[in-house]
């Protein structure tokens, strides 16, 4: 126990904070009236939200036939964006549970965030198939519900049923870890706010919580055994989405190496959207103290080590396509990286491989400017390498005589915006109305307080 | 009937190392810990109240399993018993392909009964309402309730030993006012 304070070097929060501080610091961020570039950001995020809800009930009512897919191409914009979406919440509880697990203090002061985005991500990825449906308020047939068909059961040897429980197991994980979590905090705002609406819905959420240490040690063990059941679920959701396409016989999809490339790549897109969030909310709330040059850089190079890994996996399905000695498979990624798709296939390289290499230099990690640089090329190159992977594998297959091109329509452009709308419109009402840094978590790793008498 | 005439002694702390020692003297000195009240979990608390172990980890695996169980149960049951149904020419109980759901499942119910047996173990209900046995223990101050058990409580004792601990408020209640 002691060790591991003398390991500690630098002390995880700045400013030598008591716990009383960090109350005051975070709830400060919930009193009063939100500033005018909250208001300016949830306004553009707002109408980009209302331009989505726009283009989804347009395809609703009209029928998915307003996309740009075609007899070959049959699953290109839509899947991607749920592919994208899926894998930006991964970072989130990698962050919450395995960095958990691992015992990196550092992560309670993101964690919050994190998880949110998590949640958030997975709202905005389940749009995507539901709409893809073509008859989403049928949706509910996926669950094994005794039907009056029958009963007719679902396919439980089909990946897209995987997905389905994958994905929703996922998201209830993850929402009870998130609330869970929260209680604490949930109760420190109850007992600083004046009596009124607020108090009693924060009274309500907060459980009765009243800091028992008997509570506590019980609320420990279950965020140990959550993170513990979360570690391999994160593993297992982007595995499952992997064999969306891994259990076809498409070229460029039927490979073994795609979950762990897939659940690299979920860590590595989802670390550059919990940085691109963080750095934006570290300048605007003025939490320098909490979110450091410590936390800063751990995240960087953790995104440097899944970038490199997402970098081996793109040579490794390279090395296997001309090892292979298939002609259709060997075919297949020439075309990625020089067929008429090959603009998307090196915005991918570029993007994910090539500029995350600037993370090795410690100017470049302590650069916050350079970083945020680099974390919004990471979100667009594993945009496209999604993209890569569905489009290129469709649209040139077997039969030279069904090749087909693949443009999106303005619908679908409209969706994915709709997508970020509704993914920036609940984190900014995220931060007005939640502590957006654990503060019972904090508190357990300052640097006060504890001296000889610590331990056991 | 004496249980309305317990007396609690609360003696209310600001740092972390100061309610570890306090905790550990009292119980060293026999007295009866009630509880301990904290903003955030104390490592090494536990062992200073001498608390056990707790029996969640037992229900999560026992959940974790009933979920499995019933979902490979059920996987086999409609595919290939109540309506089986050729898909790709696959065997009906196809056990490989139910281990994705299986997994799924078991993480559902190990996870959500976790907390739901966490929530009601501990009376953690949506609105209930809560008394703190003292003002700040959700922000930053620390509280150690001790009992007086009987007549031959060293009060002088206790204060004494509070105080050596840098002891920032003492507090003497009955039970009529809740402690939690």
């Amino acid at each position: 126990m002691a060790s591991e304070h003398v390991l500690q070097q630098r002390p995880l929060i700045e400013g030598n904070k008591t716990p009383g501080q960090v109350t005051a610091d975070i709830c400060r961020l919930l009193d009063g009236k939100p500033s005018g570039t909250w208001w300016a950001a949830f306004l553009a995020s707002a109408s980009l939200l209302g331009l989505g809800a726009v283009a989804i009930g347009y395809q609703i009512m009209t029928g998915i036939g307003v996309w740009g897919l075609n007899n070959t191409v049959g699953w290109a914009f839509d899947i991607t964006n749920f592919v994208f979406w899926i894998g930006i919440g991964h970072a989130g509880t990698l962050i919450s549970a395995v960095l958990f697990l691992f015992r990196q203090r550092w992560r309670t002061s993101v964690n919050r965030a994190a998880e949110a985005m998590t949640i958030f991500a997975v709202m905005c990825a389940g749009i995507f198939p539901l709409i893809h449906m073509g008859r989403p308020w049928f949706a509910y047939w996926m669950f094994p519900y005794i039907n009056a068909r029958g009963p007719l059961w679902i396919n439980f040897r089909s990946p897209l049923v995987w997905d389905f429980f994958a994905i929703a197991t996922y998201f209830t994980i993850s929402l009870t870890f998130w609330y869970i979590g929260m209680v604490p905090d949930l109760a420190t705002i109850r007992d600083r706010l004046k009596p009124g609406l607020r108090k009693n819905i924060m009274s309500f959420l907060a459980l009765g919580w009243n800091g028992s240490y008997r509570t506590w040690l019980r609320y420990e063990t279950v965020y140990m055994l959550l993170a513990g059941l979360a570690t391999p679920l994160v593993i297992s959701v982007h595995t499952i989405v992997s064999w969306d396409f891994a259990t076809s016989v498409i070229p460029g999809w039927h490979t073994t190496i795609f979950p762990p490339y897939f659940v690299a790549g979920a860590v590595f897109s989802g670390m550059a959207m919990v940085l691109t969030l963080m750095l934006i909310a570290r300048k605007t709330m003025h939490l320098e103290d909490y979110i450091t040059k410590q936390h800063l850089g751990a995240m960087t190079k953790l995104m440097l080590f899944t970038g490199s890994l997402v970098g081996l996996a793109y040579g490794t399905e390279f090395f296997t396509a001309a090892y292979s000695g298939n002609k259709y498979e060997q075919f297949t990624f020439l075309n990625r990286a020089m067929g008429p798709f090959a603009w998307a296939y090196w915005t991918m390289v570029s993007c994910n491989v090539i500029t995350p290499q600037l993370f090795w230099f410690k100017r470049v990690r302590e650069n916050f400017l350079i970083v945020f640089i680099l974390t919004i090329f990471v979100n667009i190159g594993m945009w496209f390498e999604r993209f890569v992977i569905i489009v290129t594998s469709l649209h040139r297959d077997y039969l030279p005589a069904s090749w087909a091109d693949y443009s999106p329509s303005l619908v679908e452009i409209a969706t994915l915006l709709g997508s970020f709308g509704l993914f920036l419109t609940l984190f900014l009402l995220f931060v007005r109305f939640v502590p957006v840094i654990a503060m019972g978590e904090v508190k357990g790793v300052l640097g006060i307080g504890r001296g000889s008498g610590h331990g056991s | 009937m004496d249980r309305e005439n317990r007396r609690y002694l609360l003696g209310v702390f600001m740092a972390e190392e100061d309610i570890l020692g306090a905790t550990r003297t009292a119980r060293e000195m026999g007295y009866k810990i009630v509880d301990v009240y904290a903003p955030y979990a104390v490592h090494g608390l536990e062992h200073a109240m001498g608390l056990g172990r707790t029996r969640l980890p037992l229900i999560t695996l026992m959940l974790g399993l009933l979920g499995a169980g019933l979902k490979v149960w059920f996987e086999y049951w409609s595919t290939a018993i109540d309506w089986p149904v050729n898909v790709g020419g696959k065997p009906w109980d196809s056990l490989p392909a139910f281990f994705p759901v299986t997994f799924e499942v078991m993480v559902l119910f190990a996870g959500v009964g976790t907390v739901v047996a966490f929530v009601i173990g501990q009376r953690l209900l949506p609105g209930r309402k809560t008394k703190l046995p003292v003002e700040g223990v959700t922000d930053d101050r620390f509280a150690l309730v001790l009992e007086e058990t009987d007549a031959g409580f060293d009060k002088v004792a206790a204060e004494e030993m509070f105080a050596r601990f840098n002891v920032v408020e003492v507090i003497e209640r009955v039970k009529q006012e809740p402690l939690q």
